[in-house]
């Protein structure tokens, strides 16, 4: 069994973020930057799915991710955490990519991975579209099994499947098929571990391959501002709101609030 | 004029109120069509022209549910096809979302989602970054496909010709990768959707335990709101997961947002900072959430919540 998870770097999702003036994308120095936290949900399912399979001669785990020099760090917490090796795709080309084009440069380094079992976040804190999974999934040809609140995997059977729940609004959808997939996680799947000293160590010497757009076959003219099909055409700082009215409870708080409700004819 | 596609979100039988909003949303931009998928009876058909629509593209089958998402893309494909639209609309649910970013690649046009407003040219007007920046984005390739944010824009009806067409749609086995074999129900029958919710009441650490939920779900239900949860919340255990409100949760825009007990860190603004209006009750007067409310109170949720509650109800009554 073979697992890539797709890890993308991110401002710090606690920290306030920016877009750059010049051409519209993230200022990705004005934020520490830091693994998406909804992909290290999917890495840490990942292990577990290797631990439940028996170990590292059952299953390996590769850490993919896109991004630019610094993005090597994402690969290397996840290496930390337990994965066996990484992928880089690094290309000055990318920069400004929008998801479309993303998924593009993801597909062509999953189509040469050839794993049978995709994971990543169910989506990136900072873009926060929640489409990468399923355009993959439109890509590569593989079944879609997204927002999942569990995973279920049965290696035993050739092929294999992935069973999962599906979270929805309503609850959730059981949802099967038949592996390779593309499986997205939530966060309240699991609880990801946290890099032990071992695994801080072991991580140097665990292998990481760089790959350029050439390798992956992929033109650079359809990736980043140019080949990016929709763009940011200007941006502003909101408005900051209005300062409200803030009162001290005297007993009458709940009676205050609905006072102001009934001024605001929502009652 | 050219058209433009409304994909329509219905359950039950019953047109979901963004599918409205966005028929109002399209006939700004040209001719109003809605696309609909899945169980479509005579009823949801006059409906949708009851709200604008002069074509109601029709793709009936009870298959649609059985996969995920594919087979629908494969449907709103086909309408794109019988109609050469300007556009699509769809509502920014995590299923919208999904079926606009497939037909995107199947297409080879640009995708925008989470547009908090749609300008004339399909410039879409986004509000990222925890609603801390507006943004104009625009499509520069193929057919315009836009997602569109449930409280955006107020619907307003306006008979449509409301025209059918059923449309020649081929499911395909790729669509058919994946099987749907169970749906499973844990939401309290009765309470509106919190993405498409008009009044949502959420609690946070504040509320103390899951016990705690009981004064947050009665005030909701005074108000005929949703109930959302603070990640502290959720983290904790006190409420289910699929009702977190924040950066790794739902993203609501509602008419009314009350904060009980969050204090309102990045982490939760992100998802609630479009509200229209805002209030929170909170014991920490130097809570952030203050920042940005139109009313607040400092005191003990579990004294005032159920105060308001009662409140609410007489007024009401």
């Amino acid at each position: 069994m073979k697992i890539v998870v797709c890890v993308k770097q991110v401002p710090d999702s606690w920290a306030e973020k920016k877009l750059n003036p010049t051409d519209n994308t993230l200022d990705r120095d004005a934020a520490d930057a830091v693994v998406n936290e909804l992909d290290e949900y999917a890495i840490e399912e990942a292990l577990q799915i290797r631990e439940r399979l028996g170990g590292a001669d059952a299953c390996t785990v590769t850490v993919l991710t896109v991004g630019p020099e610094k993005a090597i760090e994402s690969v290397r917490k996840g290496l930390q955490m337990g994965a066996d090796d990484g992928v880089h795709v690094i290309d000055d080309a990318i920069h400004g990519s929008d998801a479309v084009a993303t998924s593009a440069v993801l597909a062509s380094a999953i189509e040469r991975l050839a794993p049978d079992l995709v994971l990543m976040g169910s989506e990136s804190t900072d873009a926060r579209m929640s489409v990468v999974p399923a355009m993959l999934a439109e890509r590569t040809g593989r079944p879609q099994l997204t927002f999942a609140g569990k995973v279920e995997l049965d290696a035993a059977s050739s092929p294999g499947t992935v069973r999962i729940q599906r979270v929805t609004d309503y609850g959730y959808d059981v949802v099967e098929a038949q592996l390779p997939a593309v499986v997205s996680v939530v966060e309240k799947i699991n609880e990801p571990r946290y890099p032990s000293f071992k695994g801080i160590m072991a991580a140097k010497k665990k292998p990481v391959e760089t790959l350029s757009l050439t390798d992956l076959g992929v033109e650079a003219a359809a990736v980043g501002l140019t080949g990016s099909w929709s763009s940011v055409q200007d941006f502003a700082a909101r408005p900051p709101r209005a300062a409200g009215t803030v009162v001290t409870d005297a007993g009458d708080g709940g009676t205050k609030v609905a006072d102001f409700l009934s001024a605001q004819k929502f009652i | 004029m050219a058209e433009v596609l409304v994909l329509v979100e219905h359950a039950s039988g019953d047109v979901k109120k963004v599918t409205f909003e966005l028929l109002t949303l399209a006939r700004s931009l040209g001719e109003p069509s809605a696309v609909v998928i899945g169980d479509v009876t005579d009823d949801l058909v006059a409906s949708l022209a009851d709200g604008g629509a002069d074509t109601v593209y029709v793709a009936s089958g009870s298959e649609y549910g059985d996969h995920v998402v594919a087979p629908k893309v494969t449907a709103l494909q086909a309408a794109l096809a019988a109609s050469g639209a300007a556009g699509v609309l769809v509502p920014a649910t995590a299923e919208g979302k999904e079926i606009a970013a497939r037909l995107a690649v199947r297409t080879g046009s640009g995708i925008i989602t989470d547009a908090v407003g749609v300008d004339a040219g399909f410039v879409a007007q986004q509000s990222v970054f925890g609603g801390s920046t507006l943004v104009h984005s625009a499509v520069s390739t193929g057919t315009p496909i836009i997602a569109v944010r449930p409280n955006s824009v107020a619907a307003e009806p306006s008979s449509g010709v409301g025209r059918r067409v059923d449309l020649d749609v081929t499911v395909t086995d790729t669509d058919r990768l994946t099987t749907v074999t169970e749906r499973v129900a844990q939401q309290k029958a009765g309470r509106p959707e919190l993405n498409e919710a008009a009044i949502v009441v959420s609690g946070g650490r504040g509320v103390g335990s899951p016990e705690g939920f009981a004064v947050i779900e009665s005030l909701a239900d005074s108000l005929g709101a949703a109930v959302g949860a603070s990640r502290a919340a959720t983290d904790a255990g006190w409420y289910p997961h699929q009702f977190q409100v924040g950066q790794t949760g739902k993203t609501v825009s509602p008419q009314l947002y009350i904060a009980n007990g969050i204090s309102g860190a990045i982490q939760h603004r992100a998802g609630m900072q479009t509200s229209k209006t805002i209030i929170a009750v909170n014991k920490d007067p130097e809570a952030p959430i203050f920042d940005l409310v139109d009313f607040g109170v400092v005191g003990d949720l579990h004294a005032i919540v159920p105060q308001l509650t009662e409140e609410v109800t007489r007024r009401r009554a």
